[in-house]
């Protein structure tokens, strides 16, 4: 059956596309234009329907409120409205492939979310009686006997909320360790490579150390006669924080040197396990010489990255570094597990790092998405992530600059050699991207490969969408040696244009201001 | 495995175009002692939804819901009822799967909401500039006190008798760490106005109100001492519900407020993902820790949003950052943001008053249950209170009458001479039902 088309235009008229992308409504077809909640909402409205309070009591003690906080509000229809609209102005995992390197966005069960809302896991307080938990506390030692067995490690802090406070668990066990052998206050110098996530140098310096750069070798490694020659004088060495799979997506091929080279000076070795997704269940750290590692449930174990969390950051220690775990942690006694939670129970535990007992909504995700991978699931996960990787470096070797020779692991690394002289800079690139529907990779880090892209693809992508990407890339590194100037201003299809970051920091505006002006034109 | 596209013709096509024999060629790095030959020993194999599914209930159904019977606990999180829509909203894909806004013509959706979120909590708080978010309250305590040695170029904080001890453990931790004194005030009911007296040469004393006896104080004489000697006021609160009702950080004078968002949209999960608040002063914008949103124009000369004075932070600044923060709470934002547009100012204000008033009838009942004294005097929906019976013994008695009666202050201070003492809190989840329950169980069990 055709369809009937009398009286309905088909194709656009000589003089009927627009040409312009200027509506009435500010608004273009299914993205829609949305204003801020201080101009779309008032404070006598709400999406809430309370009881009348019976306005008798009051034990404030004169503490009370001056003026209103003025918030608006909105109904439920129109607050569901706001946050839909604002949510088709984002990028996401669902929506493709989001090639972020060193954030593994790899998909998010929906299993994981649907366990996590148990309400036996979701709607328990993290104070009542431990004996109306066990549950919740089996949950932690179920995961934690996991994440030591797939580390080869003997314990795991479970309390640390990301990974950078994963960071700073392993390295206030080291200090912590130091201060028990009495060196804590003549080794305070902390070797990190210049490849380093910039969480490394902040983790440190927060715990008192001195940070001592390392050099990178030509092949992405750490540069080991440089290594050397920082442990000619290793009396002042705390450890090293060396992150395997490094930010170059390269396997540390001399790791266990490393580790031999650290131990003999006295030092730790701390691992920053941000890349695990890479090696689980093939490669154990602990088979490695680690001290320390974080491992980013939000990364490898697939909880949401959530527009920017939460997360959450068990660190996996070795027997040299288990006695200064942070409290509170998990003991069995004859009434079931409980918790020890104060320092006094403790005494070499180097102390607590937040309010109770960590990121548990993370640990039921966590936990769901590892039983339904199971061992074997894990191992083809690390294989299927570095494959995919190993296809993208493949397929745009011929057309961008790979920034090391061989193979990678779970990340493809690309310098902007390709680009030179032709005006466009990495930048461009990943704008342009956007425009073909992908999320930019990861650019201009790490730091010591010019103007780096690193491309993650991670395992949860087919083969079809893989080819998808490369076809995309491949076209705009072909545009890019040609010159081409629509670069320089992509995107030209996203939700909003190249903004002003230098505007935002120059004068900063963190909130909305009823004097606001509607800012209508660029200065 | 259904988490995994690829087939076994794809991986062997993707070998071909890569010109490996294997994925083994790939881990040609690893030390040969450290390779795998299999599947890591110890651990089972993979399985479908069906058997986790069934595995996991078991596991939740061995723990206790706050919504299975009278509920009491607070210290530090709290039992609030969430509307439907919040959940609703941060499934969205686009916000549930998306990263970090670092680029933010794709990311507008969460950039708004940063904005709008800042603008909320520093309108609550009254506090000039707000950041887009913390781990938790506890952390953001500890950098708050961090951030205050930064800014005076002290070394010295004082913690308040009346501080959620995790909070204050979690900044002794961190201050040590770095080299920073910390003064520990004794613990105590009332105990907040004591901070006055140790104001000499600190960067900083850090009181909480309502503190975790339920206290409330007005910090206002705090601020003026601490501000005649040259230190900042840090506060802190647990129970964002209280600002509905109660004076704000800022209308005292404070320098630097934090606390715990999880009030507001996010459920008590366990103790976690929680959302810590930071707020300022405006001049110590650029000594603030973690992620900032602010508002700028498009090539188009649209309005729009990004990340800004990340020079602050650690992937510029690297060890002069000024915190290591990286991963927020993000999502956890984004349910405090949607709660708080359903609430509005009049909708947080009604709630406000509806906890109070729960708070103010558990007082009333257990105040007349023979052998009860209740301890906390001003408060907004916590109180303290004291019984001959040591704590623990009557909460597990309670528990037999499926009244779960809140926190032992043994359990908060141990060794601090409170044995007797329990910490309850009531909020608009609490029915009369419930207290009377409460009242009459506590009854029984001390008789
Ligand atoms: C290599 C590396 N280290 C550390 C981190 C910090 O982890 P988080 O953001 O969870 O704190 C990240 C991720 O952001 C990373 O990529």
């Amino acid at each position: 059956m055709t369809m009937n088309s009398t009286g309905r235009p088909t194709s656009i008229s000589a003089n009927g596309g627009s040409g312009t992308d200027v509506t009435v409504s500010g608004s273009k077809g299914l993205l829609q234009a949305e204003g801020l909640i201080f101009e779309i909402g008032s404070s006598d409205k709400t999406g809430v329907d309370l009881p009348k309070p019976k306005g008798t009591k009051s034990r404030l003690g004169g503490v009370t409120r001056g003026a209103p906080s003025g918030l608006p509000g909105l109904t439920e229809p129109e607050a569901v409205r706001h946050y839909v609209r604002l949510s088709q102005k984002n990028y996401a995992i669902d929506l493709g492939l989001f090639p972020l390197g060193s954030c593994t966005m790899k998909h998010n069960p929906r299993l994981n979310e649907k366990m996590a809302r148990l309400p036996g896991f979701a709607d328990v307080h993290p104070m009542q009686p431990q004996a109306t938990v066990q549950g919740a506390l089996e949950v932690i030692e179920e995961l934690a006997d996991w994440l030591m067995k797939l580390t080869n490690m003997p314990a795991v802090a479970m309390t640390p909320k990301a990974g950078a406070h994963g960071e700073l668990a392993g390295m206030l066990a080291i200090r912590a360790a130091l201060i028990a052998r009495g060196e804590g206050e003549k080794r305070k110098r902390v070797l990190v490579p210049v490849s380093a996530h910039g969480t490394n140098p902040a983790t440190a310096a927060q715990c008192g150390f001195i940070i001592d750069e390392i050099n990178a070798a030509a092949d992405g490694r750490v540069d080991l006669e440089d290594l050397k020659s920082k442990l000619v004088d290793s009396s002042d060495v705390a450890g090293i924080m060396l992150t395997n799979p490094n930010t170059c997506g390269l396997f540390e091929r001399d790791i266990k040197a490393i580790a031999d080279l650290i131990h003999a000076a006295g030092g730790y070795f701390y691992c920053d396990g941000a890349n695990f997704n890479a090696i689980v269940g093939r490669v154990r750290p602990g088979d490695l010489g680690v001290d320390a590692m974080h491992i980013n449930l939000h990364k490898t174990f697939s909880t949401p990255h959530g527009g920017g969390g939460p997360g959450s950051g068990p660190t996996v220690l070795s027997a040299a570094l288990a006695p200064y775990a942070p409290v509170p942690f998990i003991t069995k006694t004859a009434d079931g597990l409980r918790f020890v939670e104060h320092h006094s129970e403790a005494p070499d535990s180097f102390g607590r790092m937040c309010a109770f007992h960590g990121q548990m909504g993370m640990f039921t995700r966590a936990l769901a998405y590892i039983l339904s991978h199971g061992a074997d699931g894990l191992r083809q996960v690390a294989e299927d992530a570095v494959l995919n990787a190993n296809y993208i470096l493949a397929r745009l070797k011929p057309l961008m600059s790979p920034a090391f020779e061989g193979y990678c692991m779970h990340e493809a690394l690309f310098s902007d050699a390709f680009l030179k002289d032709t005006g466009v800079e990495t930048i461009d690139i990943a704008k342009g991207l956007i425009d073909e529907g992908y999320h930019p990779m990861t650019m201009y880090f790490p730091l010591v490969v010019h103007g780096a892209m690193l491309i993650e693809p991670t395992e949860t992508e087919s083969k079809a969408e893989l080819d998808r990407f490369c076809d995309a890339l491949a076209s705009i590194a072909r545009r890019a040696v040609q010159k081409d100037p629509s670069l320089k201003t992509a995107p030209h299809l996203a939700p909003a244009r190249r903004l002003d970051e230098t505007r935002a920091a120059r004068s900063p505006r963190l909130k909305w201001t009823p004097e606001t002006p509607t800012m209508k034109a660029a200065e | 495995m259904r988490y995994l596209p690829l087939t076994a013709d794809d991986r062997a096509e993707m070998m071909k175009t890569i010109g490996a024999k294997s994925v083994d060629d790939f881990y040609n790095d690893v030390p040969v002692s450290a390779r795998l030959k299999g599947p890591v020993p110890g651990l089972p194999n993979h399985v479908g939804e069906l058997e986790v599914e069934r595995h996991m209930t078991k596991l939740s159904k061995k723990n206790r819901a706050a919504s299975d019977g009278p509920f009491f606990v607070g210290c530090g999180a709290y039992k609030h009822h969430i509307p439907a829509s919040v959940d609703h909203i941060i499934q969205r894909s686009e916000f549930l799967t998306t990263y970090t806004p670092y680029q933010p013509e794709i990311a507008q959706g969460t950039l708004q909401t940063m904005f709008e979120f800042q603008t909320q909590v520093a309108a609550l708080t009254g506090m000039e500039v707000a950041n887009a978010s913390m781990y938790d309250g506890s952390t953001a305590c500890a950098e708050a006190a961090v951030m205050a040695c930064r800014v005076t170029k002290r070394n010295t904080v004082v913690l308040s008798g009346g501080l959620h001890p995790h909070y204050a453990d979690t900044t002794r931790t961190l201050c040590e760490a770095n080299g920073i004194k910390v003064i520990q005030l004794t613990p105590a009911v009332d105990g907040e106005l004591e901070l006055s007296k140790h104001v000499d040469d600190a960067a900083c004393v850090i009181g909480q109100t309502p503190n975790v006896f339920g206290t409330l104080t007005d910090l206002t004489p705090v601020a003026d001492a601490a501000h005649a000697k040259g230190a900042l006021l840090v506060t802190v609160f647990t129970e964002v519900v209280s600002l509905g009702l109660v004076k704000t950080p800022g209308e005292m004078g404070a320098d630097i407020a934090v606390g715990e968002g999880q009030s507001i949209g996010v459920p008590l999960g366990f103790g976690g993902p929680y959302v810590g608040l930071f707020t300022c002063k405006s001049k110590f914008m650029r000594q603030m820790p973690g992620r900032l949103c602010g508002e700028t124009v498009d090539a188009d000369g649209k309005r729009g949003f990004v990340l800004t004075l990340s020079t602050r932070e650690q992937h510029i600044r690297r060890d002069k950052a000024t915190s290591n923060i990286c991963t927020n709470s993000g999502l956890c934002m984004l349910a405090f943001t949607a709660h708080m547009t359903l609430l509005g100012d009049n909708g947080l204000t009604h709630l406000a008053t509806l906890n109070h008033e729960a708070a103010c009838d558990l007082a009333d009942a257990l105040a007349a249950v023979k052998g009860v004294k209740v301890l906390t005097t001003r408060y907004f929906n916590e109180i303290a209170f004291e019984t001959m019976k040591p704590a623990d013994q009557v909460l597990a008695a309670l528990e037999k009458h499926d009244v779960i009666g809140g926190v032992r202050a043994s359990r908060l201070f141990p060794g601090a001479g409170m044995d007797n003492v329990i910490v309850a809190a009531a909020t608009e989840c609490c029915t009369a039902a419930d207290i009377a329950a409460y009242a009459q169980a506590l009854a029984q069990v001390l008789a």
